[in-house]
């Protein structure tokens, strides 16, 4: 039996070091959520606990806040450029510090800019029309785009400012490569101008942040945070346990089945909105045969029926019903209610019916059906394993036998970005409140600066030139008009299979006032203490 | 009746063993258990590793309560998928079985072999393969499994991995477990190989490789029975364990440990039917394997007689 007493033995040690972490000081935030960010370099990861805890650090010019409106950060004014329109000119804010004591001027401003252009960036997309962008004097910075961008101010809310002085010196002038796991000085240290400065860092374990002494927005912000301690806690039971017994302040994914636990625990309690997310899964249609399956010369999913069976064998209410515990809203869509570009026509789904789908697909001569991988991120969204399992139960009763792999984030997103997966799981959030920021992610063709997580391998020449006309089209009507048009075909064509807007659900000790962001941005620059 | 049979019956093994009351019950769960997990796709009401067959709303029925939505009762709940509890519990079983007797299996061979000829040649060989055993011993065995599985996890691409995480997690709990075989079998290999017998055996001139697996490998047989039992109970916690933490059985495939881990999940919000049935349950197969395994060891001790 001396195993178990050595099992013991950890658990014992293990107990004694969580302890060791709840004592701390009142203004000190203890800080959880399933899954950690995925790297310090602000343009390397396109990704929502990326910019969570880079927001802290790092500062756009244009920073959404807490209901997710753009407000002034980095920038105090901008405005279309008197007799040009392809030009927006911004005014930089005066005596902003880098948290090494560099000032910031408009060279910094530039040099982000460039560097998030780069080919190693997951931003080019949000920037894609940009074409140039130049130092006027110290303060004003003028970004020129291929044609009109009413828009542009929308896209860089995510796109951080660093200092290029730093950067050079550290020789990080180029994002790291996420993909293949590149290592720089900026993966893992940050110099920004946000309000926190980071203290330390141990990637899944442990980030600590201290309060920047000389943030210019003092009086403007409550900033009653001194401290914060950022812990992933990726067992939804123990990130629980860890809220109920007083180890951490605050969780971001409070488990939709422990909702009502936090609920009547005392000195807690649940936020919660519905976030400006949806959760679906891609399908490879764009390849003319598949390395995951089991048919041999051809790609099943290029069958538009195959498409469309899977989506009629979705049970997106059941899914709503049992796995999210009514915490979600079943969609026919990949964006949410606040994008522009939502129509209630589009956001209809399908009633499950099996045998419909069962029918198209042996329309499609796959009646026997066939077997396929299906990749899925089990430390990302709410419980997008328990998704994955119930999706593949449904796919199997139209004979589409799926190998489930389910995996941590860091590993199953480069399967996207990478085209390595023909079925997955992601999830897309909207922070520029527009379609197009989805198009250019999710259908454009991959190209040099479009597509990079269009794993349908969707690939339509006139759709790619609708998608790029609006990032100049002024005139909005006419826009959203095409808008319109290019929903109509990816609806269609099924490229994609909806299954639900998710729910935030924030837990948090009851002397913490602190609103829900609806895109899950916690800007604790924010919080107030009560 | 047959001689082998009536031999058995008669014998003083046999009669020990109807004489303990502890023996009878923990025989009885054992072969209960075994038999239910062998005969699963019989006596199991639908098959779990099938997804098609699930249907998700049966999700979260309470033990012996009608479900709301689609009418079915299941004596034992579902789980967050719509499967039925008593149903997975029974495959459950046969994974948790299989890894344990293939891991111990595949230990003993190995222990066996290298005691054999640790014992047997002496000298070097027998110093080099006794000091690997002792460095073994001195990594808690759970860790050499972690660390086994973590190799394997990286080298097999993904989409391998839950197909071979079966055999990773019996070679990992095998290799973390042969040390035991090894020394009990050079031990007793030590004290036989200088008897007449095995003089005898090499003056007429019969090979080493003979020599032990004929003469000297049954003579240390009983010992490793007794081991071999209680390690099998201890294989079955380890798979429990390395599934617990999420390194073993694949949740489309799930052991009892794997149930376990899942159930956890709901414990919180009232659902303790997903993790009280597996628990009770592998609670009740390593506490019997490991009380026949003890009466094993008293009734073969020659001492204890």
């Amino acid at each position: 039996m001396s195993k178990i007493s050595k099992l013991i033995g950890t658990l014992v040690s293990t107990t004694v070091l969580f302890g060791a972490v709840s004592v701390s000081s009142a203004e000190t935030l203890r800080w959880a959520r399933a899954g950690d960010s995925l790297t310090l370099d602000p343009h390397s990861q396109n990704e929502g606990p990326t910019h969570a805890l880079a927001q802290q650090i790092y500062e756009p010019l244009i920073s959404p806040d807490m209901e997710a409106k753009p407000i002034p950060a980095l920038a105090t004014e901008w405005a279309v450029k008197e007799g040009n329109p392809n030009v927006w000119v911004f005014k930089l804010r005066e005596g902003v510090k880098f948290h090494g004591g560099e000032d910031l001027t408009a060279e910094d401003v530039v040099f982000s800019f460039e560097r998030a252009k780069l080919e190693s960036s997951d931003m080019k997309e949000l920037i894609v029309t940009i074409k140039s962008v130049t130092a006027v004097d110290d303060f004003t910075v003028e970004i020129e785009t291929d044609g009109p961008n009413p828009i542009l101010p929308n896209n860089l809310t995510n796109l951080f400012i660093m200092d290029k002085g730093w950067a050079e010196a550290n020789n990080v002038t180029k994002p790291a490569e996420f993909d293949d796991g590149e290592e720089t000085y900026a993966v893992r240290n940050a110099n920004g101008t946000g309000a926190f400065m980071l203290e330390s860092r141990e990637p899944d374990v442990k980030t600590v942040l201290k309060a920047n002494p000389n943030y210019w927005g003092k009086g403007q912000f409550p900033l009653e945070v001194t401290e914060i301690v950022y812990t992933p806690i990726q067992n939804a039971a123990t990130r629980v346990a860890a809220l109920l017994s007083g180890e951490v302040d605050l969780i971001q994914d409070v488990p939709v089945q422990d909702l009502g636990r936090v609920q009547a625990a005392d000195g807690l309690i649940v936020n919660n909105a519905p976030q400006n997310r949806t959760i679906f899964f891609g399908i490879n249609s764009g390849d003319t045969d598949l390395k995951n399956d089991n048919v041999e010369g051809k790609n099943p999913f290029a069958d538009l029926k195959v498409r469309q069976a899977m989506s009629l064998a979705l049970d997106r209410d059941a899914i709503k019903q049992v796995v999210m515990r009514g915490q979600s809203a079943p969609t026919g869509v990949i964006i949410p209610p606040f994008v522009n570009g939502w129509t209630e026509a589009l956001d209809a789904y399908p009633k499950a019916d099996i045998d419909a789908a069962k029918k198209l697909m042996d329309e499609a001569g796959y009646g026997g059906g066939f077997e396929i991988t299906m990749n899925c991120p089990n430390d990302r969204y709410v419980n997008d394993e328990a998704i994955c399992q119930a999706a593949a139960g449904m796919f199997g009763k139209i004979g589409i036998k799926t190998n489930l792999v389910a995996q941590t984030k860091a590993n199953h997103f480069p399967l996207i970005s990478q085209k390595e997966t023909d079925l997955y799981l992601l999830g897309w959030g909207v922070p520029t409140f527009d379609s197009e920021y989805v198009f250019n992610f999710l259908v454009h063709s991959t190209t040099d600066d479009r597509g990079s997580w269009n794993g349908s391998r969707f690939n339509n020449a006139d759709i790619d030139a609708k998608i790029q006309s609006l990032g100049s089209e002024v005139d909005l009507d006419k826009r959203n008009a095409t808008i319109a048009e290019i929903w109509k075909v990816v609806q269609d064509e099924q490229i994609y299979l909806p299954i639900h807007n998710q729910v935030l659900n924030w837990g948090m000790k009851s002397n913490i006032d602190f609103p829900v962001q609806p895109e899950d941005q916690p800007h604790f620059k924010f919080l107030k203490f009560n | 009746m047959n001689t082998a049979l009536s031999n058995f019956l008669a014998s003083d093994f046999f009669y020990k063993f109807s004489r303990s009351p502890v023996a009878i019950a923990a025989f009885i769960v054992t072969m209960t258990l075994v038999l239910s997990a062998f005969f699963a796709p019989v006596i199991a009401t639908q098959n779990p590793f099938d997804p098609g067959s699930l249907n998700l709303m049966n999700g979260f029925s309470k033990p012996g309560v009608v479900n709301d939505f689609t009418g079915e009762t299941f004596f034992l709940g579902t789980d967050d998928q719509g499967r039925d509890i008593y149903s997975t519990i029974l495959y459950g079983l046969r994974v948790s079985l299989f890894v344990g007797f293939s891991a111990v299996l595949f230990a003993m061979i190995l222990g066996a072999t290298l005691g054999l000829i640790a014992g047997y040649t002496g000298g070097r060989v027998d110093s080099i393969i006794m000091r690997i055993a002792d460095i073994q011993l001195t990594f808690p065995a759970i860790l050499i499994a972690l660390l086994i599985f973590g190799i394997a996890k990286g080298i097999t691409p993904p989409s391998y991995r839950d197909e071979v995480a079966i055999w990773v997690l019996i070679l990992a709990i095998g290799l973390s477990d042969w040390v035991q075989f090894a020394r009990v079998v050079r031990g007793a290999t030590l004290v036989e190989r200088n008897k007449e017998y095995v003089q005898a055996a090499k003056l007429i001139g019969r090979s080493p490789f003979s020599i032990m697996i004929k003469h000297i490998l049954p003579n240390t047989l009983g010992p490793v029975l007794v081991i071999a039992t209680i390690s099998l109970a201890l294989a079955i916690i380890a798979e429990a364990t390395l599934s617990f933490l999420g390194v073993g059985a694949p949740p489309t495939q799930p052991s009892l440990g794997t149930l376990i881990r899942i159930g956890q999940s709901f414990l919180f919000s009232g659902e303790w039917w997903i993790l009280f049935y597996p628990a009770v349950t592998l609670l009740a197969l390593a506490l019997s394997v490991n009380l026949l395994g003890d009466w094993l060891r008293d009734a073969l001790n020659p001492k204890l007689k």
